[in-house]
């Protein structure tokens, strides 16, 4: 848990990027359908059906497939010199640049920062009622919690278990669930933020907010 | 009050009905350059607004002129409307609505199953109504269930009269409230078509319902056709006699839909007019056109420009009308020679002024003989309909011989399924009983001796013997199932790749043994490629069991559709076959049954009047036969829009068909397979009580593009699965490919029980 809050900063602002090295899943004959440096998108609409944009085509034992982008961003370092080449399996083809915007680089430092407290099990959550209460009460992120403190109901098939806190004790910091929401097994629930570090990373995270561009 | 102020008065009135009226011209040509009529609204709206300050003289000047040349246009429009322009006329905010027509055709009525806003489904109103006529000044009443829907009067919450599944479901519950009260339904459609949306009771398959109970609903129906969008006007419309007004429209589909996949327009595009005018006219949408295919049995006249909100001479006409179908439905069960006497009396009327009175007051209750003769004559009525738009061989011999068949297939079951089969089962049954309480007896009496036998002189215990034949011994038992029909699909050098592969790992697939031993089943995850129909031929029934009928049924152009007998001749010729569908008898390890397969190759499986007419038969034949009958559905695309209406008159026939041969006793099994949508499972295929999907099936109302069109959403890729049509309840199960035929003879043995015919 001793991660420098600003050296994370610094790498993020100077680098505000997330690259996905795009490689193949198996053994074929590559012909691309990006250009070095063009703007591609990922999947889109509600259910994310509409299939991004057409990056390459492996064809092996004539069955030609087509692959598309499963992330936005930007084409970078495109190895042309395999174009309509025979490649193995896992070969790297170029990546994509994927943009980070405020919210999401404030989920990657939270997600690294933060101690996260995943589900159990697949079933409904809620938070106890005491807890629920001094979050009203109090500020948010003041809630402490302790440990083998039961912070949690779970509740599937009508019936409710009390789940006991475990993990680094300090103040809730975000409930990633909405109460009473199915919530798959091994999803985050809580993220807890030890008492030390909060000052400064509410300072930080408001910071973003605020003082960044994008 | 002063003599100007009246005057000035009037000049507002004038001047607003103008306005209707110019509004009204737009509406109907779809744009306000025709005759520069826009400048012309402009005029009228700057003398509303300089109302007190022109001279009174100029003003009424001004006013005589623009009215003059308002009817003059509308003399032009009158003239020569187009359908497309007929289209706009209905869709027109000032054409009358069903709340007009409860209003001014009945004397009062009280809504049921909600009102106004607060309802089940507001696009649909039922109502309870009096209507009345006066015979010789005695005003007589009668009583009558009012169905129909409800366009709205501008209100939006009527969704523009779509009904949605449960507002069908509405009508239903009281077709079925005026069956048991044993008044007769008038219904009024004005839809554009239902609403597609899958939510239980589900669009499709509520459809089916409805015309599966109207089909043998024992009450006098009549329906009046304004607005008859496809399968929404048809859930409410399959009634003994059919009106429709002399402006109206009756369609297989909206022009626009028939121009967008005509016109292979993408989505999103606009549609060009002209395509838009041309399908119009291509569909024979108008009530002369629909007149003259006999799919509506009666046009009620309505001025030339059609009737609006304020038209009390045709809402009187129409009370007449409406009062003289139901009594000639009524007659017609009674006396068949008081009948046509009422009718030629009135065919002397026709065309002549709506009369003040009666002549005779006629009531609407039927006995049971009665009952039954009007549900006759409704499924004769039904079953006739498109008869003669269909090309079959008119060889007098060959027919003579075809029909000699019949009638002695007729005979010979009628006797042995008729005659001895339930003398078989009644002799069976006394043997049954006699011996079985004979040896209960017998038992009480030789019980304890043969215990004591038994304890005296012990069985020694044999080992079972295991009976062999005189076969050989090491014979695979596959051998006889081992079908040398492998799919032409197989014969390509090449991989495919699942389209689950993401999702399951699924790895790629050598087609060879995809289509070949895999029977077109990914073995990781269960997905079904599509297969050709041939496959099922050779592999879902006995070895050389099938023996095809009616294969010489074909398909023709009856609305002289552009273009379409020329595909339909490609079609032709691509398959050998002269409909989308096949109708057949085969077996199932020795259950015989009788099949109607519509697959996708020709015309994608869509039913047009030869499809119609050829399921129809297959039902009459599989009647007759005492055969169980199976609908396989290897693809569909709902009703042939080429055929117009005679297409959508398809799905109540069908309906009819299925109904007399399901009351008959038969047993009636629906299995979908890749795609099966609109119209043919919106009747004689959702209506069947046991309806089964192959895996990876896609069955539904209506695609996703036209959901997204109508209602502005977008629905999951998997909405129409057969997983989520098993989910909600419109399939009994789902059924793997490659277990199809097990699964068939397991569902016709239990769905079958002892009773069936075929036992």
């Amino acid at each position: 848990m001793d991660i420098n809050l600003n050296d994370l900063l610094r790498r993020y602002r100077s680098h505000p990027f997330e690259d996905y090295f795009v490689e193949t899943p198996h053994t074929g004959v590559v012909f691309f359908k990006v250009k070095e440096g063009q703007a591609v998108k990922g999947p889109g609409g509600e259910w994310l059906h509409r299939p991004g944009t057409l990056l390459y085509v492996i064809e092996r034992e004539r069955n030609v497939k087509r692959m598309t982008a499963l992330w936005s961003g930007q084409i970078s370092g495109i190895r042309l010199d395999i174009e309509g080449q025979f490649v193995e399996a896992g070969e790297p083809l170029f990546s994509i640049r994927h943009q980070l915007d405020k919210e999401e680089i404030i989920d990657r430092i939270l997600t690294q920062v933060l101690y996260i407290f995943s589900a159990p099990q697949r079933a409904r959550y809620f938070l106890t009622p005491e807890i629920s209460a001094r979050m009203e009460k109090q500020f948010k992120q003041g809630v402490s919690v302790e440990l083998g403190e039961d912070v949690l109901i779970m509740s599937l098939m009508k019936r409710d278990t009390m789940i006991s806190y475990e993990g680094v004790p300090g103040s809730l910091y975000k409930v990633y669930f909405n109460s009473g929401d199915m919530v798959e097994q091994g999803s985050p629930l809580l993220g807890i933020c030890s008492p030390d570090k909060l000052q400064y990373v509410q300072k930080v995270i408001h910071r973003i907010r605020t003082e960044w561009e994008k | 009050m002063r003599i100007d102020q009246i005057h000035m008065a009037d000049s507002g009135r004038l001047l607003s009905q103008l306005a209707d009226r110019i509004s009204y011209l737009i509406d109907i040509k779809g744009n306000s350059e025709y005759g520069n009529i826009g400048d012309l609204l402009g005029q009228v709206q700057r003398l509303r607004q300089s109302l007190f300050e022109i001279k009174e003289s100029n003003l009424f000047e001004e006013i005589d002129r623009i009215e003059d040349r308002v009817s003059f246009l509308e003399d032009r429009v009158a003239e020569k409307l187009s359908p497309a322009e007929i289209v706009n006329i209905v869709r027109s905010p000032q054409r009358f609505t069903l709340m007009d027509i409860l209003e001014n055709v009945y004397d009062s009525y009280t809504e049921l199953g909600g009102e106004g806003e607060c309802n089940i489904d507001p696009a649909i109103v039922v109502a309870r109504a009096t209507i009345s006529r006066r015979v010789k000044n005695k005003l007589y009443s009668h009583q009558v269930m009012v169905i129909g829907h409800e366009k709205g009067q501008g209100e939006e919450y009527r969704n523009g009269g779509c009904a949605r599944p449960w507002g069908n479901n509405k009508a239903l519950k009281y077709m079925r409230v005026a069956e048991t009260e044993g008044i007769p339904i008038h219904f009024y459609i004005f839809t554009p078509g239902s609403y597609p949306i899958e939510d239980y009771p589900g669009a499709a398959q509520q459809i089916a319902r409805n015309l599966y109970v109207m089909a043998k609903l024992k009450v006098p129906m009549v329906s009046f056709i304004s607005e008859g969008g496809s399968g929404g006007a048809e859930a409410i419309g399959a009634s003994g006699l059919r009106l429709m007004g002399s402006r109206g429209y009756y369609s297989v589909i909206s022009p626009e839909g028939a121009a967008a996949i005509e016109g292979k327009i993408r989505e999103g595009e606009k549609l060009p007019r002209k395509l838009l005018e041309h399908c119009a006219a291509q569909l024979k949408i108008t009530a002369e056109d629909n007149l003259r295919l006999g799919t509506i049995d009666r046009i009620i006249g309505e001025p030339p420009l059609g009737a609006r909100r304020d038209d009390f001479p045709f809402f009187r006409r129409l009370r007449y009308e409406m009062l003289r179908a139901t009594d000639e439905l009524v007659l017609k069960t009674k006396n068949f020679r008081a009948f046509r006497a009422y009718a030629l009396k009135r065919q002397a009327e026709e065309g002549k002024d709506v009369p003040e009175d009666f002549d005779l007051f006629i009531g609407w209750s039927l006995t049971d003989l009665e009952r039954e003769r009007l549900l006759e004559f409704r499924f004769k009525k039904y079953i006739e309909l498109g008869k003669g738009y269909f090309i079959e061989n008119k060889n007098i011999l060959t027919q003579g011989i075809r029909k000699t068949k019949v009638f002695a297939s007729k005979t010979y079951y009628d006797i042995r399924y008729g005659l001895l089969r339930p003398h078989h089962r009644n002799v069976q049954k006394v043997i049954e009983e006699v011996s079985g309480e004979g040896s209960v007896f017998l038992r009480k009496v030789t019980e304890p001796v043969r215990a004591a036998y038994d304890f005296v002189f012990p069985q020694p215990e044999r080992p079972s013997k295991v009976i062999r034949s005189g076969e050989p011994e090491r014979k695979s038992i596959f051998a006889e199932e081992w079908d040398p029909y492998v799919s032409p699909l197989a014969n390509e050098d090449c991989t495919v790749t699942c389209p689950n592969a993401a999702k399951y790992g699924c790895l790629d697939l050598w087609v060879p043994d995809l289509y070949g031993e895999f029977c077109g089943v990914c073995p990781n995850c269960g997905h079904h490629f599509p297969l050709e129909y041939q496959w099922y031929l050779e592999n879902l029934f006995d070895k050389n069991s099938v023996r095809e009928f009616n294969a010489h049924i074909a398909s023709c152009n009856p609305l002289g559709f552009q273009g379409y007998s020329a595909r339909l001749q490609k079609d032709i010729k691509h398959t050998g076959r002269n409909s989308s569908i096949i109708t057949f008898e085969a077996e199932v390890w020795g259950i015989r049954l009788v099949v109607a397969m519509l697959f996708s190759n020709f015309r994608g499986g869509t039913v047009g009047v030869a499809e119609g007419e050829k399921f129809v038969r297959a039902c009459d034949v599989a009647s007759t036969t005492r055969r169980p009958l199976l609908a396989y559905i290897h693809s569909t695309g709902g009703i042939r829009i080429h055929e117009g209406t005679l297409g959508v008159v398809q799905m109540p026939k069908c309906t009819f068909g299925v109904r007399e041969y399901n009351d008959n006793g038969g047993l009636y099994i629906v299995v979908y397979d890749n795609n099966s949508y609109a119209g043919p499972v919106a009747s004689f295929l959702g209506c069947s009580l046991y309806q089964f999907g192959i895996r990876s099936s896609r069955i539904g109302f209506a695609g996703p593009r036209v959901i997204r069109e109508t209602t502005g959403q977008d629905v999951p890729t998997d909405y129409h699965s057969a997983k989520n049509a098993l989910k909600r309840g419109h399939i009994q199960g789902i059924w793997d490919r490659r277990e199809f035929k097990k699964n068939l003879y397991d569902a016709l043995m239990t769905l079958g029980g002892p009773n069936l015919y075929y036992k």
